[in-house]
């Protein structure tokens, strides 16, 4: 079992946890060696995997998922320890990798109970990482719900604001949708085989032998769509993003935005769509309605808000809207340009509430209005705020230029009416996005100085440049080198598709 | 007379040695045998559990059928000694003090009494043993509700379940008068069974099912019979409110199951399937909306455990044997977790005598470690992963919708959305304890060695049952084994 090198994401995660367990909240040394070990080890560990998968891909190896392993759990209901990963969950990881990186440097002064914290942020980390590398409904789903309860002591304790309020509606939010996707997976378990004997959770051997009945197909669609797209903040069920993210402290929303918000895209692909096909095909549009309006509608108003975590929460939802919605355009080019978006949005997302967290640890306010000409004071922090502004409105050269290319030439392919407007609908946010970024940087970095005490402050430290440099690499990466990302997940698309496809006919 | 018949009897003989021996100690035992007779109880019931869970079983039943002790009895014996023996533990502190000196003993030999009585709700095979083990599980409950003789709620407590536990074997004896004449004048189950031929449904019929249902679901407190439960909760003394909630809840939900799938069967589609459909939602759904509002501690955990026994329910619904492992794994899993808050309420009861969950604030920054087991404790009740709770929550919903009717896929929507409200006030206590920027009002103490040994066990109970198959795996097993057969083996 401890041969298999992705059960060593979950491993990393919980000695972490063990660590700390032996360090005191006094010794704020300890918890950091911890800390950065442990995150560097994941990091190291993310790459390496990266590495290895492409070698044995260029190796002629094009099966469907890679360092297949299973065991058995509780026997009685066919429940395994399924792990396996194909080029999707791989760069899944490698995100997760650097934002957990970046997070451990972006919470490096975390008070109080900065042990507490760090238990909490490694136990969110082992459920995003299980949730990766999982292919078994059952621990994929325990992984998820593992990812969203720490959330609520991280905002409810270390928050900022009305953060009682925020982690409850967050916590409930999700759980809310959590339900929907248990009820979905039972159904699809039940329905896995003709004879209730040889029911299974194997993502993978469902694909092969689906036969679910059409009816049950769609009302599983619903349930397992709807419970991931209420963490992949689709409208109307994107709410708690905003206030969660805004009281939030920083490493979380860093966490939970540029990660925990990929688990909704990542479950809508590899559950909905992939193991109910038909349904995909039929309904898909009830939920293309959806997150087109989720795409407009977050851009929009990002663009009346004040508050700098405000701006960004509602981006996401712009954004994270995108995902789905390429996703639902059901062919290849629209699901890679989801990928990449996942990727581009994760990394950018991360930063900017990176600098964000920054910016308000030194100002003391997230208002733009009270903020202004900070290029001078912090020159370095500005010159990353405009990096990450500029990838999120999709400047060449970039990652959100790629990812969005991709989405808008994919999408476009559909030559019916109805995705047409939706399509030219969506395109329409870019317009959108460089009026809410623009408005931003213009206020915040350039113009006069707003506060005199403003004057006195300081530029960012080591910790917080190393946390920004590796997000601005990786998105400097993925904008001038996409086609490794493409590499990465070129086989990955076949079996949806053909499942698609076997559907349609 | 063939006495190797009760070799097979070894549980409830085990149970009334420890009974007799505490008796006799207690009653000719001097100053220094009174002494040590708290930490001497748990042992030699720790022993006894033991030997229970060796002692041999037998499909077959005895004394003419009336009573089986098969594997799937012997496992839920098993199941209740855990609970029974986390409770000694709790009440260790209590046993100890003052004004119990005297009467501890007695607070034993009740105890044991009734364990004896569900032992026999359990096995039975005749409504006649079935009935002498329901009394004998009820009536000392209500002397131990009273047991704090100088506190006024105490003896109310003690009053309001007397007259509902009377009442509601009144009822239950009303139901069985029916069976009796449906089945020609014999009150074994099998016979009963045989006397209901399939589809066949009488007015009679409908009379009896509707009234042995409401007869143990007072005592399972399942809504509209749940009225009694907040105010026993909250006047009991503490040991006994867990006792009740856990142990005496468990047995009531076995009796159920069996007596339902092994009397009325037949009739499972035709008439008892809807109203237990009505039961849960309405047990799950009121138990919720009351526990959101609740202050006292044990108020709050009183609804909460009505709502819990509307989840046990969801695996006597289910009716074939994966329910019933199941279920008997949801009882496990509550037993450890209820019981860790009822640890956490206790030791601070017995330390500051506060029970509000006001009082809870900021807890963290004087006793880290009991907010800690409590946050375990209640995220375990709320269903929260890797803690059991997610697992028994998982695996009664999974066995509820193996039977593959859509009615019964859309109880497993409303309970799932039922977890989300029963998440919001179990956070509330979260809340309180970690979040809550008020002073605290429960200074810094030491809880006892005992105390500390009993919530430990929760807590490993709470961390590992659900991550170590192996016991659920055992449970499936041993109702396999065992020769009654759920409705799934009948061929339903």
């Amino acid at each position: 079992m401890f041969g298999n090198i992705l059960i060593w994401f979950v491993i990393i995660p919980i000695l972490m946890m063990a660590g700390l367990g032996f360090c005191r909240n006094s010794s704020m040394n300890a918890i950091r060696a911890v800390m950065t070990i442990g995150s560097t080890a994941l990091m190291v560990l993310g790459i390496w995997l990266c590495v290895d998968f492409l070698s044995l891909r260029s190796a002629g190896d094009t099966s469907e998922m890679l360092y297949l392993g299973s065991w058995m759990w509780y026997a009685p209901l066919n429940i395994h320890l399924a792990v396996g990963v194909d080029g999707i969950s791989v760069l899944m990881l490698l995100l997760s990798c650097v934002i957990v990186f970046a997070g451990t440097f972006a919470s490096w002064k975390i008070n109080p109970l900065p042990k507490n914290f760090f238990l909490w942020f490694c136990l969110l980390s082992t459920g995003v990482f299980g949730f990766f590398i999982s292919i078994d409904m059952f621990t994929m789903f325990m992984f998820y719900e593992v990812a969203l309860i720490p959330m609520y002591l991280l905002i409810g304790v270390w928050g900022t604001g009305r953060k009682e309020y925020s982690a409850m509606k967050l916590t409930l939010m999700l759980m809310g949708g959590s339900a929907f996707l248990m009820l979905g997976l039972l159904g699809i378990f039940w329905h896995s085989a003709p004879d209730l004997a040889n029911c299974t959770w194997n993502i993978l051997e469902i694909s092969h032998n689906s036969s679910i009945d059409p009816s049950w197909q769609r009302l599983l669609f619903c349930f397992t769509f709807v419970g991931f797209g209420v963490l992949g903040a689709m409208f109307p069920f994107h709410t708690w993003s905003p206030d969660g993210h805004a009281c939030a402290p920083t490493a979380v929303s860093m966490l939970h935005a540029g990660v925990l918000m990929k688990l909704g895209g990542y479950g809508c692909f590899r559950i909905a769509i992939f193991l109910l096909p038909q349904a995909a095909n039929e309904l898909a549009w009830i939920f293309i309605v959806l997150t087109g309006i989720s795409i407009v509608y977050g851009a929009f108003s990002a663009c009346v808000q004040t508050d700098l975590k405000y701006i960004n929460a509602y981006s996401s939802v712009s954004h994270c809207g995108m995902v789905l919605f390429a996703i639902l355009m059901l062919n290849t080019t629209a699901m890679t340009g989801a990928i990449l978006q996942m990727l581009s949005h994760g990394l950018m997302t991360a930063l900017f509430f990176a600098l964000i967290g920054m910016i308000y640890g030194r100002t003391h306010t997230r208002d733009i209005r009270q903020m202004g000409g900070l290029m001078k004071i912090m020159p370095y922090l500005g010159v990353c705020y405009m990096i990450a502004g500029f990838a999120s409105l999709g400047l060449p050269g970039l990652s959100g230029f790629v990812a969005e290319m991709t989405i808008f030439f994919g999408s476009f392919q559909d030559a019916d009416t109805f995705h047409r407007v939706f399509v030219i609908a969506a395109t329409c946010s870019i317009v959108i996005t460089a009026v809410y970024i623009l408005r931003v940087v213009g206020k915040l970095l350039l113009g006069p100085v707003q506060d005199e005490h403003h004057l006195a402050l300081t530029d960012a430290t080591w910790f917080e440049r190393l946390s920004t440099v590796t997000l601005i690499l990786c998105i400097a990466g993925i904008g001038c080198f996409p086609n490794w990302i493409n590499e990465t997940i070129q086989h990955s698309f076949s079996p949806i598709i053909a499942a698609i496809q076997g559907a349609a006919l | 007379m063939d006495y190797s018949q009760f070799g097979i009897m070894l549980p409830e003989l085990i149970v009334l040695g420890i009974f007799l021996v505490v008796f006799f100690m207690d009653t000719f035992g001097g100053e220094g045998v009174k002494k040590i007779l708290t930490p001497f109880t748990a042992v030699l019931f720790l022993l006894g559990t033991v030997a229970i869970w060796l002692a041999p079983s037998s499909p077959e039943g005895i004394f003419g059928g009336m009573y089986v002790n098969d594997t799937a009895c012997k496992a839920m014996k098993c199941i209740l000694n855990i609970g029974v023996f986390l409770v000694l533990l709790q009440s260790f502190k209590w046993a100890d003090s003052e004004e119990m000196s005297l009467r501890k003993g007695e607070f034993y030999e009740l105890l044991l009494v009734t364990l004896f009585g569900m032992y026999l709700m359990v096995s039975a095979r005749h409504f006649l043993l079935f009935i002498i083990g329901l009394e004998s599980a009820s009536l000392p409950i209500a002397a131990m509700v009273a047991f704090d003789k100088y506190r006024y709620e105490s003896h109310e407590a003690g009053i309001k379940y007397i007259l509902t536990a009377v009442f509601s074997s009144a009822i239950l004896m009303m139901g069985l008068s029916f069976v009796y004449a449906f089945s020609m004048g014999s009150l074994y189950f099998s016979d009963l069974s045989l006397a209901i031929v399939e589809g066949e449904m009488s007015g009679l019929l409908i009379f009896a099912l509707a009234f042995v249902m409401a007869g143990i679901g007072f005592k399972l407190s399942l809504v509209p019979f749940h009225l009694w439960t907040a105010d026993v909760y909250q006047g009991a003394p503490t040991p006994v409110t867990s006792y009740l909630s856990v142990v005496s809840k468990g047995s009531a939900a076995f009796a159920f199951f069996i007596i339902f799938t092994q009397c009325f069967g037949q009739v499972y589609s035709d008439a008892w399937e809807w109203m237990l459909y009505a039961l849960i939602i309405l047990t799950i759904t009121v138990g919720n909306l009351f526990a959101l509002r609740q202050k006292n501690m044990k108020r709050f955990m009183a609804f909460s455990s009505v709502s819990q026994a509307g989840y046990i329910m969801l695996g006597i619904i289910a009716a074939n044997a994966l329910g019933l492992a199941s279920l008997m794994f949801y009882i496990i899993v509550y037993v450890v977790s209820n019981l860790g808050a009822f640890a956490v309420i206790q030791t601070i009861e017995d330390n500051t005598g506060r029970l509000n969950m006001d009082d809870y604030n900021g807890l963290h920054k004087t006793n880290p470690w009991l907010s800690v087991a409590m946050t375990l404790a209640m995220f375990s009740l709320a269903g929260i992963p890797p803690f059991a709770g997610f697992f028994s929550k998982i695996l009664i919903f999974t066995s509820v919708c193996s039977t593959n009717s859509m009615a019964l896929y859309m109880l497993v929507l409303v309970a799932l959305i039922n977890t989300v409200i029963s998440l919001y006030y179990y956070l509330c206590v979260v809340k309180a304890m970690w979040i809550s920027n008020a002073e605290p009002m429960i200074g810094e103490f030491k809880s006892t060695c005992v105390a500390k040994v009993g919530l430990g066990l929760c807590l490993i109970g709470i961390l590992f049952f659900g991550l170590v198959s192996p016991i659920y795996e055992w449970l499936v097993n041993s109702v396999e084994l065992s020769l009654w057969q759920p409705l799934a083996l009948l061929g339903l």
